[in-house]
C-alpha cells in the first residue's frame, strides 16, 4: 500500500484507506472516493502540486497533502 | 382566493448546468435575493404554470447538504425552512448530470431527507448519450419513489414536462420515501432527536452526527454548550464500534443505494470510452504544454482586454467632455454648473469609463469558466498561490487587477472559501491597475526627461512600481492569513469538470449581470463621493477680497479667447504703438501677449480658487504630514484630492501649477516643465526630485485611492468593515512605502 500521491501519471490504483481531517474524508467520500474504488492518476501540475486524479466520469484536483491522506495499491 | 404561489428550491452539484436551468426557467424574471450573513449570491427567478406563480429560489451549487461553511448552513436552512426571510420551499428540483448520474444522486438522496416533495431533471442527457450512457427516466422513477425527468437545459428541451411535475408536485405535498440508513444510525438520531427536545428535526439530529465539526455542529455547540461536543464524540465511538464509522457510513450507505438502482436504469459501456475530456486534459493539464497553453491565453484575454476597451474608453471620456461643454456653454457660472460639470458628469462618466473592461473580463471569464477551462487553470496555478495562503483560484482575479481591481474583485466570486475569497479581495487593490498608468507616466516624463534618461531607464521604473504591486499582494496576503484570517487550511478537492460548449445566452447573462451590479451599485456609491470632493474642492468659490472664482476665470478666459481685432478693439486707439515701437516693443505681439497674460492669470485664478478651498486648506494644514514624504503641499493636495479616483491627480496637478490647458498632449509636457521648475526652486525637491517623484509614485502604487474599488468590495463582502479596513491598510502601507522610499532615496542621490 503506498500513499495516492506517489502514484504516476496514467497508472490506475485501487484506495484501500482514507483517513485525515474529517472535512477533507467526507468530501472525498461524497466524490465517490470510496474504499474499493479505481482511480486513475492523471496529471500533475507544474510543481507537482496538486495532481489530478479521475473515479469514474468525476475528475478531481487534490492537493499532495491531500493526496498523502489516501492509500492505494497499484493495479496496472 | 387566489392561489398561492408556489416555492421550489433549485439544488444541484456545481456544473450540473444549474444556472443554464435556472435560466431557461425564469428567463428574465429574476433578480438577487437579499439574505443577509451571506456572501455567495442567491438568485430569484419565477415563472407561470398553468395560472399559478411559480417563484425559483436558486441555491448555491454544492455536493453535499454537509454544511461546511456559515453560506452552505444559510442554504441548508433555508430549505429546512429556518430562516425568516423565507418559508420552507414546498418543493424541491434537483439537476443531475445524466453522464456523472452516481456521484450526483448523492445529494439528491440527501434532499429526500429534508421531507419536502423532490423532483430530479436529469441533464445532459444529449452529452451522455453520445458516450453511450442511456439513462431510463421511468425506471429511476419506479425506483426511487419521486419523479425524474429528462432535460437539455441549454436547448430548453423537457422544460414543459418538468414544470407540470414540478406543479404537482408541489401541488401533492407528498413526502418521498428517504433513503434509510443502518439501524444503528437510525436508533441514535432518534435517541438525539429526545435528548436535544422541541424544535429539532431528525434532519439536523442525523447532520449533527455525520458532520464532524460541521456548521451544525459548531452552531449547536455555540446555543447547547460543549456537553454537546463530548455526547457526539460518545455517539459517533457508539455507531464506530457497531461497524458504522462516521462519515464512512453514509458515504457507502448512500452509494451503495445508487449503484444498485442505477444499475437497473442506466445502460453504459462495459470499457470506459476514452472521451473527448480525456484527450483534451492530456494537453491542458500537462505540465509543460498545459502551462505554454495557460500563459498563451492569459496573454490573449489581457491584450484584449487592453486593446479592445482602449478606443471604446477613449470614446466614454470624449463623450464625458463633450456633455462638460454643452452643459457649460448652456449654464450661467454658478455652484449648480460646477457641480453638474465637475460632481456628477465627471463622476458618471469616470464610472462608466470602466465598463468596457469589465464587459470584456467578464465575457473571456464566462467562457473559460463554462467551457471548464478555469478550474485547470486554478489547478495550474495552485502551488504558486498557496505559498502566500491563497489557493489556485485566486489567480485570476488577482491578474484581472492588472487591467482594474473592479472586475478583478468582481471574480472572486468563483473561490468558495471565505477566508481565501476575502484575502483576495483585499489585496487585489495592491495590483497596479490601468489607472494608475497615466500617473506613473507623469511622474516618469516629469524626472526621467527623455533627453536625459534612456528608454531603459525610464522602463525599468515603470516595470518596479508594478513590481511594488506584484510584491505586495502575496506579502500581504500571507499576512492576513496568519491574522485577520487565520483559520485551518483550505481544502482544495477541487472538481475538473468535463469540458463543453460554451452556452451563449450564459455568457451574455453574465456580462450583462456583472455590467449592471457594477453600474448600479458603485455607481450611488462613487457619485455621492466625487459629489463631495466636488464641494470640498469647490467650496468657498468666493475669494477672501469678495469676487467669485469662477467669474473671474470666465472673464480672463474670455480675453483669452480674443482674436487680433478685437484685441485692437478692446485697446482702443494705438497712439501709443509709434512711442512703444521706439522702445523696441514689437506691438504687432500685443494681442498675442496680452491672450497668454489672461490664459496665465485664469489658471492662476484656479489655483487659488483650490487652494483656498476647504480642500486646499486641509492640504495646506496637513502639510506637515507630507513633510516627511517630501510633498508640499499641492502634492497633499492633488493626493487628496485623488482619493475617490487616482486619475484626478494629473488634471488637478494641471489646475495646481497653473497651467492652461490648450490640449492634452501639450499639457502634460507643459506640466512636466512647469513641475520641473518650481521642484527645482525649492531648496528640498530641488535636490531630491528623484526620491520625491519615487516617493509618490509608491504612495499611487500602494493606496486605495478608488471609490468604486471601496463600494465594490462593499458589496460583494457585504459588509462596510473590509472597505474601510482596505482603505486604512492600504493608505498607512502607502504612507510608510512612500516615507521609507523618501527617506532611502534622500541619502542614495545625496
Amino acid at each position: 500500500m503506498i500513499p495516492l500521491s506517489t502514484v504516476k501519471p496514467g497508472q490506475f490504483a485501487r484506495v484501500e484507506t482514507i483517513f485525515g481531517e474529517p472535512a477533507l474524508v467526507q468530501r472525498l467520500y461524497e466524490f465517490g472516493l470510496l474504499e474499493g474504488e479505481e482511480v486513475e492518476m492523471v496529471a500533475l501540475a507544474p510543481l507537482g502540486d496538486p495532481v489530478e486524479i479521475r473515479i469514474g466520469n468525476t475528475r478531481l484536483s487534490l492537493r499532495v497533502r491531500e493526496a498523502e491522506c489516501v492509500t492505494v495499491s497499484i493495479l496496472r | 382566493m387566489t392561489p398561492k404561489s408556489i416555492t421550489v428550491a433549485l439544488v444541484g452539484n456545481p456544473n450540473a448546468g444549474k444556472s443554464t436551468l435556472f435560466n431557461a426557467l425564469s428567463g428574465l424574471r429574476q433578480h438577487v435575493g437579499n439574505y443577509p450573513g451571506v456572501t455567495v449570491e442567491m438568485k430569484k427567478g419565477h415563472f407561470t404554470f398553468d395560472g399559478s406563480r411559480i417563484d425559483l429560489i436558486d441555491l448555491p451549487g454544492t455536493y453535499s447538504l454537509a454544511a461546511r461553511s456559515p453560506d452552505e448552513l444559510v442554504a441548508v436552512d433555508l430549505l429546512l425552512g429556518r430562516r425568516p426571510e423565507e418559508p420552507a420551499p414546498d418543493a424541491v428540483l434537483s439537476i443531475v448530470d445524466a453522464s456523472n448520474l452516481d456521484r450526483h444522486l448523492y445529494l439528491t438522496t440527501q434532499l429526500l431527507d429534508l421531507g419536502q416533495p423532490v423532483v430530479v431533471a436529469v441533464n445532459m442527457i444529449d452529452v451522455a448519450a453520445a458516450q453511450g450512457i442511456i439513462v431510463d427516466c421511468a425506471a429511476l422513477t419506479r425506483e426511487f419513489g419521486i419523479p425524474f425527468v429528462p432535460v437539455q437545459a441549454n436547448r430548453g428541451i423537457g422544460l414543459d414536462v418538468l414544470q407540470r411535475t414540478l406543479f404537482e408536485a408541489a401541488k401533492s405535498q407528498t413526502a418521498p420515501q428517504r433513503l434509510v440508513l443502518p439501524a444503528a444510525l437510525e436508533s441514535e438520531t432518534a435517541a438525539l432527536v429526545e435528548h436535544l427536545g422541541a424544535g429539532v428535526s431528525a434532519f439536523q439530529a442525523r447532520r449533527l452526527i455525520l458532520d464532524v465539526s460541521g456548521s451544525t455542529e459548531n452552531w449547536f455547540v455555540a446555543q447547547r454548550g460543549a456537553s454537546l461536543q463530548s455526547t457526539l464524540v460518545e455517539i459517533r465511538s457508539r455507531l464506530a464500534a457497531a461497524g458504522c464509522p462516521v462519515p464512512a457510513v453514509e458515504a457507502k450507505t448512500r452509494f451503495a443505494r445508487i449503484r444498485e438502482a442505477v444499475a437497473k436504469c442506466v445502460t453504459k459501456p462495459a470499457i470506459r470510452p476514452i472521451g473527448r475530456t480525456d484527450r483534451i486534459d492530456k494537453v491542458l493539464t500537462h505540465r509543460v504544454w498545459g502551462t505554454l497553453v495557460f500563459f498563451a491565453v492569459l496573454f490573449f484575454v489581457f491584450v484584449s482586454i487592453f486593446w479592445a476597451a482602449d478606443p471604446l474608453m477613449d470614446l466614454i471620456d470624449t463623450a464625458t467632455q463633450w456633455l462638460s461643454a454643452q452643459v457649460e456653454g448652456a449654464m450661467p457660472v454658478g455652484p449648480l454648473r460646477s457641480l453638474l460639470t465637475g460632481g456628477v458628469i465627471a463622476g458618471v462618466g469616470g464610472i462608466i469609463k470602466f465598463l468596457p473592461q469589465i464587459l470584456i473580463l467578464f465575457a473571456f471569464i464566462a467562457v473559460l469558466e463554462d467551457c471548464g477551462y478555469m478550474a485547470r487553470a486554478a489547478f495550474l496555478m495552485d502551488r504558486i498561490m498557496s505559498r502566500c495562503g491563497l489557493s489556485g483560484k485566486s489567480f485570476i482575479p488577482l491578474l484581472s487587477s492588472v487591467a482594474c481591481a473592479i472586475p478583478g474583485i468582481m471574480a472572486t466570486r468563483v473561490i468558495e472559501n471565505r477566508r481565501d475569497r476575502l484575502a483576495t479581495i483585499l489585496v487585489a487593490p495592491l495590483i497596479s491597475c490601468s489607472a494608475r498608468l497615466p500617473v506613473y507616466a507623469l511622474m516618469i516624463g516629469m524626472f526621467l526627461p527623455k533627453e536625459e534618461y534612456s528608454v531603459w531607464a525610464r522602463g525599468l521604473v515603470l516595470f518596479a512600481m508594478y513590481m511594488v504591486g506584484f510584491l505586495a499582494a502575496p506579502a500581504v496576503a500571507l499576512l492576513l492569513r496568519k491574522t485577520l484570517l487565520r483559520g485551518e487550511r483550505s481544502l482544495f478537492v477541487m472538481e475538473l469538470p468535463a469540458y463543453k460548449r460554451p452556452s451563449l445566452p450564459m455568457i451574455v447573462r453574465r456580462v450583462y449581470d456583472a455590467g449592471w451590479s457594477f453600474l448600479r451599485r458603485a455607481g450611488t456609491v462613487i457619485l455621492a463621493t466625487m459629489i463631495l470632493v466636488w464641494a470640498a474642492l469647490y467650496f468657498p468659490n468666493t475669494s477672501p477680497e469678495g469676487y467669485k472664482y469662477e467669474e473671474r476665470v470666465e472673464a480672463l478666459e474670455a480675453v483669452a479667447k480674443l482674436d487680433n481685432d478685437e484685441i485692437r478693439e478692446q485697446l482702443g486707439d494705438n497712439r501709443f504703438d509709434s512711442d512703444l515701437a521706439k522702445l523696441g516693443v514689437d506691438v504687432t505681439l500685443l494681442p498675442e501677449l496680452l491672450r497668454e497674460d489672461a490664459a496665465k492669470k485664469a489658471s492662476a485664478t484656479k489655483g487659488e480658487h483650490q487652494r483656498n478651498s476647504y480642500l486646499g486648506r486641509t492640504g495646506r494644514w496637513m502639510e506637515p504630514v507630507f513633510e516627511p514624504l517630501g510633498w508640499d503641499w499641492r502634492i497633499g493636495v492633488a493626493v487628496l484630492a485623488s482619493f475617490p479616483a487616482r486619475e484626478v491627480i494629473v488634471g488637478t496637478m494641471a489646475i495646481l501649477y497653473e497651467v492652461d490647458d490648450e490640449d492634452d498632449n501639450k499639457k502634460n509636457d507643459q506640466l512636466q516643465s512647469a513641475m520641473r521648475e518650481d521642484w527645482n526652486a525649492s531648496p528640498v525637491r530641488g535636490r531630491h526630485r528623484i526620491p520625491v517623484a519615487l516617493s509618490v509614485m509608491v504612495f499611487f502604487a500602494l493606496c486605495c485611492q478608488c471609490a468604486s474599488t471601496l463600494a465594490v468590495i462593499r458589496r460583494e463582502t457585504r459588509s462596510w468593515s473590509w472597505p474601510a479596513f482596505t482603505f486604512v491598510y492600504m493608505t498607512t502601507l502607502a504612507y510608510i512605502g512612500a516615507f521609507v522610499v523618501f527617506q532611502v532615496g534622500r541619502l542614495i542621490w545625496y
